[in-house]
C-alpha cells in the first residue's frame, strides 16, 4: 500500500459512511413524520431527555422496538462512526506501508476518539 | 408549531446554510446555529448539537473528493488531529458547564472573526517554504497538484500550529462548529502550508475533530434527533449543491455580502445573549 492508495481507500470509506448515515437518518425522519406530523413541538427549553436516545445501549434498545427517533439516532451514530473508521483505515494503511511513526500517531487519535465515545455509553 | 412544519422550515434553512457555507468556505454550522436560535427559538444546546453532526456529514462528504484529488495531506491532518480532538473533548465538557447566554455571546465573537476572515478573502498565489527540523523529523512536507504537475512544499512552526489547533478543537467542541477558519490560519499563516493544501486538510480534519465531541454531546442530550434530522439532511444537500455551483460563482462578491450578513447575526446573537433572550 502506498500513500495514493491509502488516500483512495480513505475517500471511499468517507463516502460510504456518509451515504449510509444519511440514508438511515432519512428513513428515520420519514417514519417519524408519518407517525408524529401533527404533534406540537417545542425546543426553547433544554432538557437532557431520556437515556433511550442518548446512550448507545438505550438507542439500540429503542431502535429495536421500532422507535423512529432512535432510528434517526442510529443514522447519526453511523455519521459519527465515519471519521472514526477513517482513522482506523489510516492505522491499517500506515502499518502496511511500514510507517511506524504515523501508525502510532493515528493510534493516539483513535484512543482519544474511543475515550469520547465510551464516555457516551 | 407542528412537527411537520418545524421539520420543513428547518430543512429549508439548513439547505440555504449548507449552500452558503460551502460557497464561502465557512461551513454550514456558523449560519445554521444562529438561524435556529434566532428565527425559531431553538435552544442553543440543541442547535449546536444538530450543527455538530451536520459538520461531520459535510466535512466527510467533501473530504472524500479532496483526498482523492491529492490536495489534503493525510500526515499533517493526522498529526494535528491529536491536538484538535483533545481540544474538542475539553470544549464539549465546557459546553455542558457554560450557560446558554454565555454560549450565545462567545458564538457572536467567533462569528465576528469569521466575518472578518470571509471579508478579507483568500491570499493570492502560492508560496512554498522549506521544512524546519521538527517538520522534517515528522515528515510533514508533501506535494500537491499544480498546473498538471505536482509541486513540493515544506512545513514550519509545528509547535505553534499544534497549540492553535488545540484552540480550534476547543472552539469546535464548545460551539458545535467546524472552526475551519482557525484551522486554516494555523496551517496557512503559521505553518506556512500552501493555501489549497491548508483548506482541504482543514476540511479533512473537521470530521474527526467533531466526532471527538459528538460522544459527549450525545451523552448530555445535546443531539436531539428531531432537530438534528432536518439539519443534517438539509446542510448536506445544500453543501453538495454549493460544491457544484462553486466552480462558476463569483465568490469574492458573495463573500463580502456574506460577511455583512454574518456580522448582523453576530450582533443579534450577542444582544440576545446579554439580554437573556436566548
Amino acid at each position: 500500500m502506498d500513500d495514493r492508495r491509502l488516500a483512495t481507500t480513505i475517500g471511499r470509506v468517507l463516502q460510504t459512511g456518509v451515504l449510509l448515515a444519511a440514508g438511515t437518518v432519512f428513513a428515520g425522519g420519514v417514519l417519524y413524520l408519518v407517525r408524529h406530523h401533527s404533534e406540537l413541538v417545542y425546543y426553547r427549553a433544554f432538557a437532557p431527555g431520556s437515556p433511550d436516545l442518548r446512550t448507545l445501549h438505550g438507542i439500540a434498545r429503542s431502535a429495536a422496538q421500532g422507535r423512529s427517533e432512535a432510528l434517526i439516532q442510529i443514522g447519526l451514530l453511523l455519521l459519527i462512526a465515519t471519521p472514526i473508521s477513517r482513522v482506523a483505515t489510516a492505522i491499517a494503511g500506515f502499518a502496511l506501508e511500514g510507517d511506524r511513526l504515523y501508525t502510532v500517531i493515528s493510534l493516539i487519535v483513535l484512543t482519544i476518539l474511543a475515550f469520547s465515545l465510551f464516555h457516551a455509553s | 408549531m407542528t412537527a411537520s412544519e418545524f421539520t420543513a422550515i428547518v430543512w429549508i434553512l439548513s439547505v440555504v446554510a449548507g449552500f452558503l457555507g460551502a460557497l464561502t468556505g465557512l461551513g454550514g454550522g456558523v449560519i445554521v446555529i444562529p438561524a435556529l436560535a434566532l428565527a425559531l427559538g431553538v435552544n442553543m444546546k440543541y442547535a449546536i448539537g444538530a450543527s455538530l453532526v451536520s459538520v461531520i456529514a459535510t466535512s466527510s462528504g467533501a473530504a472524500a473528493a479532496y483526498v482523492r484529488e491529492g490536495f489534503s495531506n493525510i500526515r499533517i491532518g493526522m498529526f494535528l488531529e491529536i491536538a484538535t480532538t483533545l481540544g474538542a473533548i475539553a470544549g464539549a465538557f465546557l459546553a455542558g458547564r457554560v450557560g446558554t447566554h454565555a454560549l450565545a455571546v462567545i458564538f457572536g465573537l467567533v462569528l465576528i472573526q469569521a466575518a472578518y476572515h470571509s471579508f478579507k478573502g483568500t491570499p493570492e498565489g502560492d508560496r512554498t517554504v522549506e521544512s524546519d527540523s521538527l517538520a522534517r523529523r515528522l515528515r510533514l512536507g508533501g506535494t500537491y497538484p499544480s498546473g498538471g504537475d505536482r509541486r513540493e512544499y515544506g512545513v514550519r512552526n509545528v509547535p505553534a500550529g499544534f497549540a492553535l489547533m488545540l484552540g480550534a478543537g476547543t472552539l469546535s467542541g464548545l460551539l458545535g462548529i467546524g472552526s475551519g477558519a482557525v484551522k486554516v490560519i494555523a496551517m496557512d499563516r503559521v505553518m506556512r502550508i500552501p493555501f489549497k493544501v491548508s483548506t482541504t486538510t482543514s476540511n479533512f480534519m473537521i470530521g474527526v475533530t467533531a466526532a471527538a465531541s459528538a460522544g459527549i454531546y450525545l451523552n448530555r442530550g445535546f443531539i436531539e434527533p428531531r432537530v438534528a434530522m432536518p439539519v443534517t439532511l438539509g446542510v448536506l444537500a445544500g453543501a453538495l449543491l454549493g460544491a457544484k455551483v462553486l466552480v462558476h460563482a463569483r465568490v469574492q462578491t458573495l463573500k463580502t455580502v456574506f460577511a455583512v450578513v454574518i456580522l448582523v447575526l453576530a450582533i443579534e446573537m450577542m444582544v440576545n445573549g446579554v439580554t437573556g433572550r436566548i
